[in-house]
């Protein structure tokens, strides 16, 4: 059994690292990554929250022939329908920060009470939940994302719960070998003595040890989020084919790439500039939470 | 406590000639090959079972070809046609049987079976990936290796803000970016897609030039980010240090004492981005019309030819097991502690 | 053994000085010493000293952060630090050779013995391949080594750490260097072992004469081993001489004060901790960089540093103002006087009954059928070297491992195997204090928070009332009330095992079980932490179970001592009579091979050689 669990570790050391350190949430703000990561992330997710008021026109309005770079009173030229590009683009971005945002959470949530549940029980509740876990694994994201919407169609609700899904034992399997390499820790085992109850143990002791490297997870899982709705649309697949939707969008401009290319560029720039963000952000969570050998130097 | 049993291990081997001690050696590896198979068995039967239950249970395939409005007639005569009417577990077993015989069943779309439907783009996609894989490997190691050598110097970080911008970026918006670079908007020099392509991906090796940058773009940053973290580890471990001090000279050091202990975690994230690869190429193929399982995928999900996405999904996750079976295999054979210690 | 004196001596270094960063803190500053052919020199120092960075350093090699500054490491009359580093490599392991703290992590561990020794032939070209071939043979034999093929082919995690620690020796003697560096080789061993490698060191370092600088934290060692000792503090050597003048009269106070707080083994010695903790670089103070925790200190002390001087026309050199003074002073050990308890007739009531105690990891069998008692008041040490099942013990009646037969019985109660099945009221009653105290507090927490949930859980305080309990246990264990807000990474590891013990306090215990409480420290942390846990049982009438691999520390604290070897008890009795008149041939081996056993750290200092 030591053996089959090494392989794992071998990765999963790297992550679950700064774990061993005080997180130092402070630290992130100190860094220039962090701020522009911020900046980026609060530009985008205000145009996607703010942008459906500030449309010059409805998303489904006709404005003029379709694939103009130049109809009138259009800043960025007309869609495959002749829709304006630049109103559809403050449209449309609700959807994918809104899916995003809950679906990480609910893939957070599941995959943290996953991982602390299997790396303290240890045994076979362990066995059974990081089986699973495997099973889950098995499946790159974007595939399992697909095979479940096949069957019920992209319905919003559903595109939360199978992106969170997708997300759970990657999250899991990070929580379980911090919790593991946590719970032999002599602060835990001095609660035990102490007969401190197990959910006690696991909230009070364990996870306010892992709130950096589980930020950081976030900012990753959000990131990942973003980029997997899009894809959905992307693919072609929406509860409501007429909506914006910057996925959407890319997909049914594809084709004019050539002619009209704002219509395509406008969501993707939108989407790159989004995941950007919250990866610089996750980024300088877990640089700071890593970060304490870099200002303690050397001695004896 | 784990001194101790280190000493009990070590003392007795003093005693057995090398021989002897090779057997015993022999007869545990082959207990944990097996076991270890015997674990990529189960995993892969959980995985027909989860395969299986969500195209069964998550919704009615059978109203969900015909839509809505369908007669209740339409549907009952469809579902005996699929076979749904049977029992859940009559069905799956023989679905299942039918895969152990290399039987997927029949197509909803095209009326064919499906392993006609799939058989080429099988070959097709495992071009696409392992062309990807050959350029992100040596890509990833030297950029990783560049990184890890002059941390923190000016290059390191523009190497890493470059990496961490790549990595942020989902799949399509760098093969877009991409086609706008070179073959549309800015410069017309390669082809944007590879639609009406219809012969063996070596015949046109043009086409899959945007498809393996843009599967390369993805990768690399990750492989190469986790490599410079372990090799970093490496180079400020004892034994590199110590290598140095006992006059070793630094590209030795680095070469023979580093590189050696690199290799596990190179050799674990390779095989991971391998089985993401499998299914990365979902989109890939799809931005570029290339004809692989991806694009197979997304036309079965858009048609809802239940067969098809059965096939692949099982076939997409069992390349997950035995990649991951495989990495395991190198690494128990790469790491001296593992090859000798099995018990 | 006498040191035989060389016009030119075999290393020479001065004015040393190894800093952080650009233009940052010095790590260690103003090192000079000389090393004559075939003389042991020790390099004694507490954490934070910088005997490390130092020991690197005379290989022209510091850890990343760190930059030599300043200074010369004259070998063969060359400066290593002025050499190309072409040159600096060629003279690694052929001029100057590292022995390193802990071979099992400065080993390759995928590369096999014989390849890892070979290099150092290899790289430095020497003779032929089959000249390599049989020197690697033989410098295996000369470190007791099996030189067969077979064991050539082994990889690191094959080998026992004595036998790790042996290769490392063979690797640093391959090449017949002039000067060894040792860091802290013994670390981590078992003092058999320990004996063992020093032997060897000895030996080899005599017969091919070799100067050799000794790093090491352990006095007893030095006292045993060391021609001559170079004491560190701070980054500066603050006294170096003979070692039988420094231990007989030191004449720097931090030295005075390092002797009075290593425990012997052959007399129960009051030991006395320094106060404070050794400041790393960049906190130390101006002046004098010991004055903040000295006992001799003068106004003047605080503003100018003093020089490494000659003290009496004596081989001593000693950086301090008042060394002449210091240096005057009888050193007189205060010997605690037999416990009350003595005559084993009247042994008090037991609190705690161990009866034919088996524990288990799995199917790997650890104890078998132990008994063990501790009465009231009584602070019974068990002894063992690692591996012999004594965490195991203590744990099990600590509640924290569960796999064992036989029966735990506090004041006449089962107690279950598992904290969780025990009642409050023995949870409350018994109370464990680990061996790591950095890895015992939890980093996320305040010491108050620490110190107060014990007294929430058991309902023994709650609001104010509770708040007055922590300063109160605070106090109990010396530490400033200003700690109650702070988060344990703000503290040194004595303050951080004082706060595990207020903790323990806290709970109102009648049993405190003390798993090598001091082995993560240093030794004048270990001595104040000695003597409070001492002053707890006394005032508070507590029972101790205290758990160690030191058998020096067992003289001064425990009243009974019980020896345990594989698993089982071959000597259990008072500490006086086990230790003075061992039965046990195992007991008799123990204390042969500990260091500090017949050497100057007995009392009066004498030579006994």
């Amino acid at each position: 059994m030591a053996v089959f669990e090494v392989p794992r570790k071998a990765t999963a050391g790297i992550a679950a690292a700064p774990a061993a350190r005080r997180p130092r949430l402070r630290g992130a703000l100190a860094s220039g990554r962090t701020w522009v990561g911020g900046a980026l992330t609060t530009l985008v997710t205000g145009v996607a929250f703010l942008g459906p008021f500030l449309a010059p026109h409805g998303e489904n309005d006709i404005v003029g022939a379709p694939y103009s770079d130049s109809a009138p009173a259009t800043l960025l030229g007309t869609d495959y329908l002749g829709q304006d590009v630049w109103s559809r683009l403050l449209a449309g971005g609700t959807w994918v920060v809104v899916t995003a945002v809950l679906a990480t959470l609910l893939g957070m949530v599941l995959g943290v009470a996953a991982g602390l549940a299997a790396g303290y029980a240890r045994g076979w509740a362990d066995e059974v939940i990081m089986r699973v876990c495997d099973v889950i694994l098995a499946f790159p994201q974007i595939v399992l994302v697909l095979v479940l919407l096949s069957v019920a169609g992209p319905e919003r609700w559903l595109v939360v719960v199978v992106v969170g899904v997708s997300h759970a034992p990657r999250v899991a399997r990070l929580t379980r070998g911090m919790t593991t390499g946590l719970a032999t820790r002599e602060f835990v085992q001095s609660a035990e003595t102490l007969g401190e109850s197990r959910t006690r143990i696991l909230l009070r002791e364990l996870l306010p040890n892992m709130s950096a490297p589980l930020l950081a997870e976030l900012g990753l899982r959000l990131t990942y989020s973003v980029g997997l709705v899009a894809s959905i649309g992307f693919l072609g697949f929406a509860s409501d084919p007429s909506a914006a939707d910057w996925g959407l969008m890319i997909n049914e401009n594809r084709l004019a790439l050539a002619v009209q290319p704002w219509a395509i560029l406008a969501p993707v720039l939108a989407i790159a500039v989004l995941a950007l963000g919250t990866n610089l952000i996750a980024d300088g969570i877990s640089r700071a939470a890593a970060g304490a050998d870099h200002t303690e130097g050397a001695s004896s | 406590m784990s001194r101790s049993a280190a000493e009990a291990a070590a003392v007795p081997a003093t005693i057995m000639s090398r021989r002897r001690e090779a057997r015993p050696a022999v007869r545990a590896w082959t207990r944990w090959l097996l076991r270890r198979i015997g674990l990529a068995l189960i995993t892969l039967w959980l995985i027909s079972l989860l395969v299986f239950a969500a195209t069964h249970f998550l919704g009615d395939p059978a109203r969900a070809i015909l839509g809505r409005s369908a007669t209740p007639e339409r549907l009952a005569a469809l579902r005996t046609e699929l076979g749904l009417d049977r029992s859940a577990v009559r069905q799956y077993v023989s679905w299942l049987g039918g895969v152990l015989t290399g039987d997927f069943g029949t197509s909803l779309a095209t009326k064919g079976p499906v392993s006609a439907l799939i058989g080429g783009k099988i070959v097709n996609s495992t071009v696409l990936v392992a062309v990807s894989a050959v350029i992100i490997a040596p890509v990833s190691a030297v950029i990783a290796l560049v990184s890890a050598r002059r941390r923190d110097s000016a290059t390191d970080n523009v190497l890493q803000v470059a990496l961490l911008t790549t990595a942020a970026l989902p799949e399509f918006v760098i093969g877009i970016l991409l086609v706008t670079l070179f073959s549309t908007v800015v410069l017309t020099w390669l082809p944007s897609v590879a639609v009406s392509w219809t012969g063996s991906p070596w015949t046109d090796p043009v086409v899959m030039i945007l498809p393996v940058a843009t599967l390369a773009l993805a990768v690399v940053p990750y492989v190469a980010r986790i490599l410079r973290a372990s090799l970093i580890e490496v180079l400020e471990s004892d034994y590199v240090d110590m290598a140095r001090l006992k006059g070793v000279p630094e590209w030795s050091a680095v070469a023979r004492h580093a590189l050696g202990n690199a290799v596990v975690p190179a050799i674990q994230v390779m095989a991971l981005q391998l089985a993401w690869l499998a299914g990365g190429v979902v989109v890939v193929e799809s931005l570029f019309l290339y004809p692989g399982i991806g694009t197979a995928l997304v036309d079965a999900v858009r048609n809802r030819d239940v067969p098809v996405i059965q096939a692949l999904a099982l076939l997409i996750a069992a390349v997950y097991v035995v990649v991951n079976l495989i990495a395991d295999v190198l690494t128990i054979l790469v790491t001296p502690k593992l090859r000798t210690g099995v018990r | 053994m006498s040191v035989t004196k060389t016009p030119l001596p075999a290393c020479s270094v001065t004015g040393l000085r190894v800093v952080l960063g650009r233009g940052g803190p010095d790590v260690v500053d103003d090192i000079a010493f000389d090393v004559a052919e075939g003389e042991i020199l020790a390099l004694v120092g507490e954490s934070g000293s910088g005997k490390t960075t130092l020991a690197t350093a005379l290989l022209a090699h510091t850890r990343r952060g760190a930059r030599i500054d300043a200074g010369t490491v004259v070998l063969d009359g060359r400066d290593l630090l002025a050499a190309t580093p072409a040159e600096v490599r060629k003279r690694r392991g052929s001029e100057v050779a590292y022995v390193p703290q802990d071979p099992s992590a400065s080993l390759n561990p995928v590369m096999r013995i014989g390849r890892q020794i070979r290099e150092v032939l290899d790289v430095h070209h020497a003779g032929t391949p089959a000249e390599r071939t049989a020197r690697v043979r033989q410098v295996l034999a000369e470190v007791a080594l099996p030189d067969d093929d077979e064991f050539l082919r082994r990889y690191p995690h094959q080998l026992s750490g004595g036998q790790l620690q042996r290769v490392a020796l063979a690797m640093a003697f391959t090449l017949r260097p002039r000067v060894l560096v040792l860091d802290e080789p013994t670390t981590g061993l078992d003092v058999t072992t320990q004996a063992h490698v020093l032997a060897t060191v000895r030996d080899l370092c005599a017969r091919h004469a070799v100067a050799a600088v000794y790093v090491t934290h352990d006095l007893a060692v030095v006292a045993e081993f060391a021609h001559r000792v170079a004491v560190m503090y701070a980054g500066r050597i603050v006294e170096t001489g003979p070692r039988e003048r420094i231990f007989r009269a030191p004449a720097h106070p931090y030295t005075r004060a390092l002797l009075a707080a290593v425990p012997s083994v052959t007399e129960p010695r009051v030991l006395e901790g320094i106060p404070g903790s050794a400041p790393s670089p960049g906190r130390r103070p101006s002046g004098c960089r010991f004055h903040d925790r000295c006992a001799f200190r003068e106004p003047e002390c605080t503003d100018a540093e003093p020089a490494l001087v000659t003290i009496d026309d004596s081989e001593v050199l000693a950086r301090c103002r008042r060394a002449g003074h210091v240096r005057a002073q009888p050193l007189g050990f205060t010997v605690a006087s037999p416990d009350g308890s003595a005559g084993s007739a009247q042994r008090p009531e037991p609190v705690l009954r161990v009866r034919d105690l088996s524990a288990r990891y799995g199917s790997r069998p650890i104890l078998h059928g132990l008994d063990l008692e501790v009465g009231r008041n009584e602070c019974v040490a068990v002894v063992g070297e690692s591996g012999s099942g004594k965490s195991t013990l203590s744990r099990c009646i600590g509640g924290l491992h569960e796999e064992f037969d036989g029966t735990i019985t506090f004041r006449g109660e089962t107690l279950p195997p598992g904290a969780r099945r025990r009642s409050r009221e023995m949870r409350k009653a018994v109370q464990y204090v680990f061996q790591n105290p950095y890895l015992a507090l939890n980093p996320r927490m305040t010491v108050g928070q620490i110190i107060r949930r014990p007294l929430e859980l058991f309902g023994l305080a709650r609001g104010a009332d509770a708040t007055r309990r922590v300063h109160e246990l605070l106090g109990q264990v010396m530490l400033p009330p200003a700690l109650h807000d702070l988060r344990p990474e703000r503290l040194s590891g004595g303050e951080r095992q004082r706060v595990a013990i207020a903790r323990a306090l806290a709970c109102e215990p009648e049993l405190l079980i003390c798993d090598e409480v001091t082995s993560a420290l240093d030794v004048s942390v270990q001595a104040s932490i000695v003597t409070l846990l001492q002053e707890l049982r006394e005032s508070r009438g507590l029972s101790m179970l205290f758990v160690t691999h030191n058998l020096a520390l067992v003289r001064s604290l425990a009243t009974r001592v019980a020896v345990l070897s594989d698993g089982r008890i071959v000597e259990e009795g008072e500490t006086a009579e086990v230790l003075d008149r061992p039965a046990a041939a195992y007991t008799r081996r123990l204390l042969k091979d500990t260091p500090g056993h017949g050497s100057e750290l007995r009392h009066g200092g004498h030579e006994s050689r």
